[in-house]
């Protein structure tokens, strides 16, 4: 049995909503309007032990939702989701001692205690066992070069630094699954490295189960074996990253700075994409028109100064993946 | 002893955090100063005022001189208001991770609850104890002073009630704290209950000096165990069978408001786990 179950998951939210203005403000005290917003329908995969797997999808696709529902906070309306062989919400308890949660835009951290206080006080509410939890804490500690940081109370620490210390905390009692939901948010690039590098240290020497969401690509490219992408609460691919980023992006750029003006060029199955004084960026399908012979087309009719082949950016990738299914942010 | 390991590091690490709030322990001890000492003088003018009535009062002016200054210094032992680390993380959301924890969430919130109350009450009372009960004698006052319980009998009393009127008062606080979980917010509830518990608890007006016709619904009611039952042990105007009787009170109504509590605890996060945290 997989070590994650996750079959036709669906959940529902109730919103109040009430009309603009005084007016509105006055029925909202008489008659609550709701709204249903379909936050999963029919979500299901599974994951095994030791993965690592990436979940993406624009704001409010259902991301956080299905984490929630997976460390027991949250139970779903229908659909079955086992963990560990047990299920969540129904066994929060047992459940959560083995799993570690990093929500990233909120702390576990208590705000005025110093990291390691904070440390401790979680090792005492995991009832973890001291000897064990003083050589888990120093290892993290190093991992996450946090010993500098350690004594001052959190809320002056940075972001990163912050970040770093969350992700420590969660780790403390050593569970088996890591959920990690938007762990990058609002980071520098060294943090954000640095914030990668150990979830793969973690996933790699300690088989550590990781499942993570953000809207970094960088995020997804440096770590996830595998992707998910969910939209309107709806798996729209599972699949390993390449494989996602190769259906998608049957499309190469090429960059081309001329000695002079950039021409006006009409070739059938390429596209100008843009034109900067001597540069043109063209897009192109390189299984209808071969890179090699479009260069040299180009190169037999211009004078041309340098070409540079790329692919679309990933953000571009993925923002015309939603787009594909309309899952785009409504 | 492991089962219980999460509670008591809760407990001591909100006691010894809040603890370090030094200022706030000044400022509340001056304010309290202030308004035990003006209580202190209109007591002492009704009783001078009315000395047939004075003579028949269930209590003498200094058992009433005493209560007052006990009553100042115990005051952060109400529960005043929500506890504010439980308003703050429902309002930002990081109840979540309160759910994240091997542990009975309500326990939890008592446990800290309790911390939060004792740790601001602690420094307050030592302030109180020393400027009423050492200072006041010192410089020739010891007519106003906060005098020390009569017999042994009524030190052992009050040495049992006090923790069962935090007990009490911690599950009162988690009635609030649950109230303030399923609203999300805590501006009007603590207002709402402010005034109740100031009057209930004895805090205004000793409840013994309210009229014969009112004493047993004002001792039967839950907030006379959060502060007037302990200190009228104290004085030992609560005695013998009586005082048992306080005793039994204080015990019943926390049950009572823990089974309350943990029921309504329930049903919140239910609502919780359907709405989302």
């Amino acid at each position: 049995m997989p070590q994650i179950l996750v079959e036709d998951l669906a959940k529902t939210y109730r919103v109040a909503e009430r009309d603009p203005g005084l007016l509105g403000a006055v029925k909202g005290l008489v008659h609550r309007r709701h709204r249903t917003v379909e936050a999963l329908r029919n979500v299901s995969f599974s994951l095994e032990a030791g993965e690592l797997l990436g979940f993406i999808g624009p704001n409010g696709a259902g991301k956080s939702t299905t984490i929630k529902i997976l460390s027991g906070i949250l139970k779903p309306d229908s659909g079955t989701v086992v963990v560990n062989g047990l299920v969540p919400f129904a066994d929060r308890i047992a459940h959560v001692s083995r799993i570690g949660v990093v929500f990233g835009q909120r702390t576990q951290l208590w705000w005025d205690l110093p990291v390691s206080e904070g440390f401790d006080l979680l090792a005492d509410i995991y009832r973890v066992e001291p000897a064990r939890y003083r050589a888990n804490r120093d290892e993290l500690v190093a991992l996450l070069r946090l010993d500098r940081v350690l004594d001052q109370p959190v809320r002056q620490l940075s972001l990163g630094q912050r970040m770093r210390a969350e992700i420590a905390a969660a780790l403390l009692h050593e569970p088996d699954i890591l959920f990690l939901d938007e762990p990058t948010i609002g980071l520098d690039a060294p943090s954000k490295l640095a914030v990668r590098e150990v979830v793969r240290r973690l996933n790699r020497e300690r088989g550590v189960t990781v499942l993570l969401t953000t809207h970094d690509m960088h995020d997804i490219e440096a770590l996830a074996q595998r992707v998910i992408v969910i939209g309107h609460g709806q798996v729209l691919a599972d699949s390993p990253f390449e494989t996602l980023r190769a259906n998608v992006l049957a499309e190469r750029r090429l960059i081309i700075d001329f000695a002079h003006e950039a021409p006006d060029l009409d070739i059938p199955g390429v596209e100008v994409r843009s034109r900067k004084g001597q540069t043109l960026e063209l897009a192109f399908d390189p299984a209808r028109t071969p890179t090699p012979t479009l260069i040299a087309a180009i190169a037999a009719t211009h004078e041309v100064v340098d070409i540079h082949v790329g692919e679309p950016a990933i953000e571009e990738v993925i923002a015309r993946f939603y787009d594909l299914h309309g899952a785009g942010e409504g | 002893m492991d089962s219980a390991r999460p509670y008591l590091a809760a407990f001591s690490s909100r006691f010894l955090l809040m603890l370090q709030y030094r200022a706030a322990a000044i400022a509340g001890f001056a304010t309290q100063c202030w308004w035990g000492g003006i209580k202190v003088m209109i007591y002492a003018a009704f009783f001078a005022a009315a000395p047939a009535a004075a003579a028949a009062s269930p209590m003498s002016l200094t058992q009433v001189i005493t209560y007052t200054w006990l009553a100042q210094a115990l005051l952060a032992l109400t529960p005043w208001s929500a506890d504010p680390e439980v308003a703050l993380s429902v309002r930002t959301g990081s109840v979540a991770y309160d759910r994240l924890r091997p542990v009975d969430t309500y326990s939890l919130w008592y446990v800290r609850g309790a911390a939060w109350m004792a740790s601001r009450a602690l420094p307050r009372a030592a302030l109180m104890l020393l400027g009423a009960g050492l200072v006041l004698p010192l410089i020739g006052l010891s007519d106003w002073a906060w005098k020390p319980p009569p017999t042994l009998a009524a030190a052992t009393a009050f040495a049992i009630s006090l923790p069962l009127a935090l007990a009490l008062s911690s599950a009162f606080l988690m009635i609030v704290n649950i109230i303030v979980a399923a609203t999300l917010t805590d501006r009007g509830i603590n207002v709402l209950f402010n005034s109740l518990i100031i009057v209930f608890s004895g805090n205004l007006l000793p409840l013994a000096l309210y009229p014969d016709w009112a004493q047993t619904a004002l001792l039967m009611q839950p907030f006379a165990g959060m502060m007037d039952i302990p200190l009228r042990l104290y004085v030992g105007q609560l005695s013998g069978t009586d005082a048992l009787l306080g005793l039994g009170l204080q015990v019943f109504w926390t049950t009572v408001l823990v089974l309350v509590g943990r029921l309504a605890m329930g049903r919140v996060m239910r609502r919780l786990e359907v709405q989302g945290g």
